[in-house]
């Protein structure tokens, strides 16, 4: 096979026009250009990349290349073929069909690709619980200085002083910023955070003998905190809520006992409030010999404002890409340090870093472990284990510092004052349209909760979100928390102007006004997007999950189903 | 402060919209005794872009870059040309600061990636399904290993000798909180991977055979043997593989009977970065065994005009719906990690990828057969990709810091892997790719015979 285009799948060939479409011969319409799979625009015998025809001879760190005739040398063939070789025997023969672009090919296709996504860099992305704000381009520049991006994890800790001082540097912010004890850099992303915290938990229980089988967890968390509980071996069990959002804090006490290993608590909550309660819930939790994990995923809202420390947590996950401004990218790579209490920090991972009195900061890893804990913890260390290969997601870590050196202690205080003044001005500005189910127990955080109540029979907050894309916003977080009926959760964050919340507050009444008198045109909504409703159902019940050379198959269309953070 | 759009004056209009006395009233239900008053004492406060990146680059300054040394370090990280058009693309604000792709009429641009993506890493491991990513190589070898406990409901884990160290930990991490057990061992110093005593090891309470291919030390194991011996038990292969250039000369392990087949996909597109982020891949030969899968999955379906589209499916394993569940309670993957991954092999292409493994290989050879020219070395491997290992006769961790001295990075030590098992301190793992001038290779082989000397 020399071309993996064998469906014959053209971008026109399937467009068949919305209602009112005027139809173009391409499929195109103006800017907004289809686009086929590589597989189908691609071949095995293309390739974008060139190799010199002799090799290169010099240094990385500036030799030359070597001129032609320089040095007599047999010119491997492209396939490496009559290559002596020593792979034993298992050199890969078959063609396996990865298609080739040539660069400028490439480079328009995924040019064009990226055209078809929504971006915080493109308008305001309020996504509750998720914390989309503007990503600063100098984080990336200091990203990719050579000395952070072309360093090797395993080379000798002499040559990596500064990564090293850069994790060390973060951690400390980190620890200062939350008033806690220590912090475990590596997870690499706010469930695999989660999962540190809980593993620490498990194991300062262990280490004092008790085996405690119960973690509890209110059913408006996010869904990773009770799938990490699980996949940590604990069973997991609901914390009641009072009608105003909160913990029960009567409830929990009432709960509470020596089979309560920990409690997950969200603070601020997915219903965007305060746990008012915190401390004595901590305090209830460790008089019943718990620990008490806080899910840090809203902490953008009390940066600089309130210590988690302070009211008693034991474990929080910082979520760099969300309070820390590192970006997304479509759905990761994330980082999720954990800070930990007093008791918890003897129990966190390998690998971490130390600064000795003497200035010079350490990688502690196993090599090490021992060693550097006699010495300077008194023996004291009873790490749980590691949870990845290396060091942790550094890249986060570069962007993660640069962005809080930016804020320093000021800014970032003001980052939460700003994300929650513009929480509670898309709450006000519009709650007289939408219920807010918690709109009277005070003012929000930085996230604005409302329901579907008050719609007109038969519209949803599907129906409103995807209109609200034909008005050039990604819709909020719909259908989460799962404890408000049709909840839509919107997070503006702090980087959005004055004049862009009042677009958006506009566009949002609007859509909301449409979804009370029961405009039929929401339903099916989005109309300008580059895609229609998506038949989620269709890909579900047959999935099509890697290029089979078949076109799209036929069916009739299903609503969409929820997203989440 | 330069990330702050709004004004005093903005946030004054907004308090009286809201009807609040002032921002203080808005953090009402913060007790007073835990709400700070002012910015934290003894923190700076804010820096120009000048100044913070003035910080940043002197940290920097302290880190010998890979470029600017004679250079050699892989075990499970690989230094490899990135074209530029990568580095582009993945900074396109579009893919740079887009969310995970739940609303899919505004998210085709990275969903279509994903498929593009799936498929590529499906035919690169010899496999009918591969997820939209995992975190890196060490967390998808356990979540492979717990679902394969779940299609087999067996718990004990066989490991070989030859898996990353930083694998072993991560999984036995795991296992020991999940009531697992992962049944390891050591490599031993030997050519080729003692394939008979690993197969010992499986019985009828095995749930899977972990091996790495290319291994540890370089070395080539025989999957298909190793696969024939699984499932004449009743378990599943694992195939972990963290050079995926390697694929593009030595067949794939789906092929070879691999049941699920993980691996690290730094190697393509997303460079060292000191160990992160990094991107985990996974797929599986038996298309039987998708609902098994942690992960995302993006798939293809068609939207309401009929025209092809692309949505995340199967979430019904996934913890968002699931909850306590879930196939995994990983939720954040590593996409845009996996579009640089993608953005490579397309611009490789079948026939890039095999002229590059082709370079490697070739650069390795010369490299290894310099190196059994110095007094004192001798290569360990009888057969390797691009990475290979060389027994010093002596502690190579002493060889390697002396180097560093000389603007040589050597290798990874065994010393540094594997601390606590002094047999296997005299190993240095040496790694070489594209990116290795023959140049280099004398500088090292050089600088070798005056240590050694």
């Amino acid at each position: 096979m020399s071309a993996p285009n064998a469906s014959g799948w053209k971008p026109g060939t399937l467009v068949s026009g919305g209602a009112g479409e005027t139809l173009t011969s391409t499929g195109n319409r103006a800017l907004m250009l289809e686009e086929p799979l590589i597989f189908e625009i691609g071949s095995t015998e293309t390739t974008g990349v060139d190799f010199s025809p002799l090799p290169f001879r010099g240094g990385d760190g500036g030799g030359a290349c070597s001129e032609i005739g320089d040095i007599p040398h047999p010119n491997p063939s492209p396939e490496g073929e009559g290559l002596a070789n020593r792979l034993g025997g298992f050199a890969r023969d078959a063609e396996f069909g990865l298609p080739g672009l040539s660069e400028p090919e490439a480079v328009r296709h995924y040019t064009r690709l990226s055209r078809q996504n929504y971006a915080i860099d493109l308008g305001l992305f309020p996504l509750g619980s998720c914390t989309m704000k503007h990503n600063p381009r100098l984080n990336e520049k200091v990203a990719r200085m050579p000395g952070f991006a072309d360093v090797h994890p395993l080379q000798p800790v002499d040559t990596v002083r500064g990564a090293l001082e850069v994790i060390n540097e973060l951690a400390f912010w980190l620890i200062d910023l939350t008033g806690m004890h220590g912090v475990a850099m590596t997870p690499k992303a706010g469930a695999h955070g989660e999962l540190c915290g809980i593993l620490c938990i498990r194991a300062a229980l262990e280490a004092r003998g008790d085996a405690r089988e119960v973690i509890l967890v209110p059913e408006s968390a996010h869904g990773t905190n009770p799938a990490t509980a699980a996949f940590a071996g604990y069973r997991v069990e609901d914390i009641p809520a009072t009608a105003e959002g909160r913990v029960d804090l009567e409830a929990l006490e009432a709960r509470l006992g020596p089979d309560v290993a920990a409690v997950m608590i969200t603070n601020p909550n997915t219903c965007g409030l305060f746990e008012r309660d915190m401390k004595a819930i901590s305090d209830a939790v460790h008089a019943a010999g718990g620990f008490v994990y806080c899910d840090g995923a809203n902490f953008n809202a009390i940066v600089g404002k309130v210590r988690p420390g302070d009211l008693g947590i034991d474990a929080m996950h910082i979520n760099l890409h969300k309070t820390f401004s590192t970006p997304h990218g479509g759905g990761g790579p994330g980082s999720g340090p954990v800070v930990l209490s007093e008791a918890l920090s003897p129990y966190g991972p390998l690998p971490y870093t130390a600064r000795t009195k003497d200035g010079v900061v350490h990688l502690i890893e196993e090599e090490s472990a021992e060693a550097f804990s006699n010495e300077h913890f008194g023996g004291k260390l009873a790490s749980f284990g590691r949870m990845s290969a290396f060091h942790g997601q550094m890249g986060m870590f570069t962007r993660a510092l640069t962005y809080i050196l930016s804020h320093g202690a000021d800014g970032l205080r003001q980052v939460a004052e700003d994300a929650v003044l513009n929480a509670n001005y898309i709450l006000r500005s519009l709650d007289d349209v939408l219920d807010a189910p918690f709109g009277a127990s005070g003012p929000c955080m930085h996230e604005a909760l409302f329901s579907d109540k008050g719609f007109a029979e038969g519209f949803s907050t599907l129906d409103l979100a995807k209109a609200l894309i034909d008005e050039g916003f990604h819709p909020m977080t719909m259908y989460f928390p799962l404890v408000v009926h049709g909840a839509m959760l919107v997070e503006p964050t702090e980087t959005e102007s004055k004049q862009g919340l009042d677009q958006f507050i506009a566009a949002l009444r609007t859509v909301a006004e449409r979804a009370r008198n029961g405009d039929e045109t929401l339903k099916t909504a989005p109309h300008h997007a580059p895609r229609r409703r998506l038949d989620e159902t269709l890909a579900a019940r047959k999935p099509i999950l890697a290029y089979e050379g078949s076109g799209a198959p036929p069916g009739k269309p299903q609503l969409s189903e929820q997203g989440g953070s | 402060m330069r990330y702050l759009p709004l004004t005093p004056d903005d946030r004054s209009a907004m308090l009286a919209t809201i009807g609040a006395a002032d921002i203080d009233a808005l953090f009402a239900d913060v007790p007073a005794e835990a709400r700070l008053t002012g910015p934290i004492a003894g923190l700076p406060l804010h820096q120009s872009e000048m100044a913070v990146e003035r910080h940043m680059r002197a940290l920097s300054k302290k880190n010998l870059s890979a470029a600017d040394a004679a250079f050699f370090c892989g075990a499970g990280a690989y230094r490899h040309h990135i074209p530029a058009s990568v580095d582009h693309i993945i900074q396109r604000g579009e893919f740079l600061t887009a969310y995970t792709p739940y609303q899919p009429e505004i998210a085709q641009g990275t969903l279509q990636m994903l498929f593009e993506f799936q498929s590529q890493v499906a035919r690169l491991y010899g496999c009918a399904v591969a997820n939209a990513s995992m975190y890196d190589g060490s967390t998808a070898c356990w979540e492979a290993i717990a679902m394969a406990g779940r299609i087999t409901r067996r718990k004990r884990a066989v490991v070989s000798g030859g898996l990353h160290p930083h694998y072993v930990e991560t999984s036995k991490t795991m296992a020991k909180f999940m009531g697992d057990e992962i049944a390891d061992a050591l490599p031993t110093l030997s050519g080729t991977p003692d394939n008979a005593a690993l197969v010992a090891r499986i019985d009828h309470q095995t749930s899977c055979v972990v091996v790495q291919y290319p291994d540890i030390l370089g070395r080539i194991p025989d999957l298909a043997e190793i696969a024939e011996a699984a499932h004449a038990k009743g378990a599943l292969l694992i195939a972990v593989n963290t050079e995926p250039v390697a694929l593009g000369a030595i067949e794939s392990p789906g092929e070879l009977g691999a049941d699920i087949v993980v691996g690290e996909g730094q190697a393509l597109g997303v460079g060292l970065q000191f160990g992160g982020p990094y991107l985990g891949l996974f797929a599986v030969r038996d298309p039987r065994h998708v609902r098994q899968m942690p992960g995302r999955l993006c798939g293809e379906t068609v939207d309401a005009d009929g025209k092809r589209g692309f949505v995340l499916t199967l979430s019904t394993r996934e913890q968002h719906i699931r909850r306590e569940k879930a196939t995994s309670n990983i939720c954040t993957n590593s996409g845009l990690c996996a579009l640089a991954f993608s953005v490579h092999l397309t611009l490789l292409g079948e026939k890039g990828l095999r002229r590059l493994a082709a370079e490697n290989h070739r650069l390795a050879c010369l490299a290894a057969d310099r190196l059994a020219e110095v007094p004192g070395v001798r290569v360990l491997n009888d057969i390797f990709f691009n990475e290979f290992t060389v027994l010093l006769g002596q502690d190579a961790r002493e060889a390697v810091r002396t180097l560093t001295d000389k603007k040589v990075l050597a290798g990874v030590s065994l010393g540094r892997l594997y601390p606590a098992h002094g047999a296997l301190h005299e190993g240095l793992v040496v790694a070489v790719t594209e990116t290795t001038s023959e140049n280099d290779i004398e500088t090292l082989a050089s600088a070798l015979e005056e240590v050694l000397a």
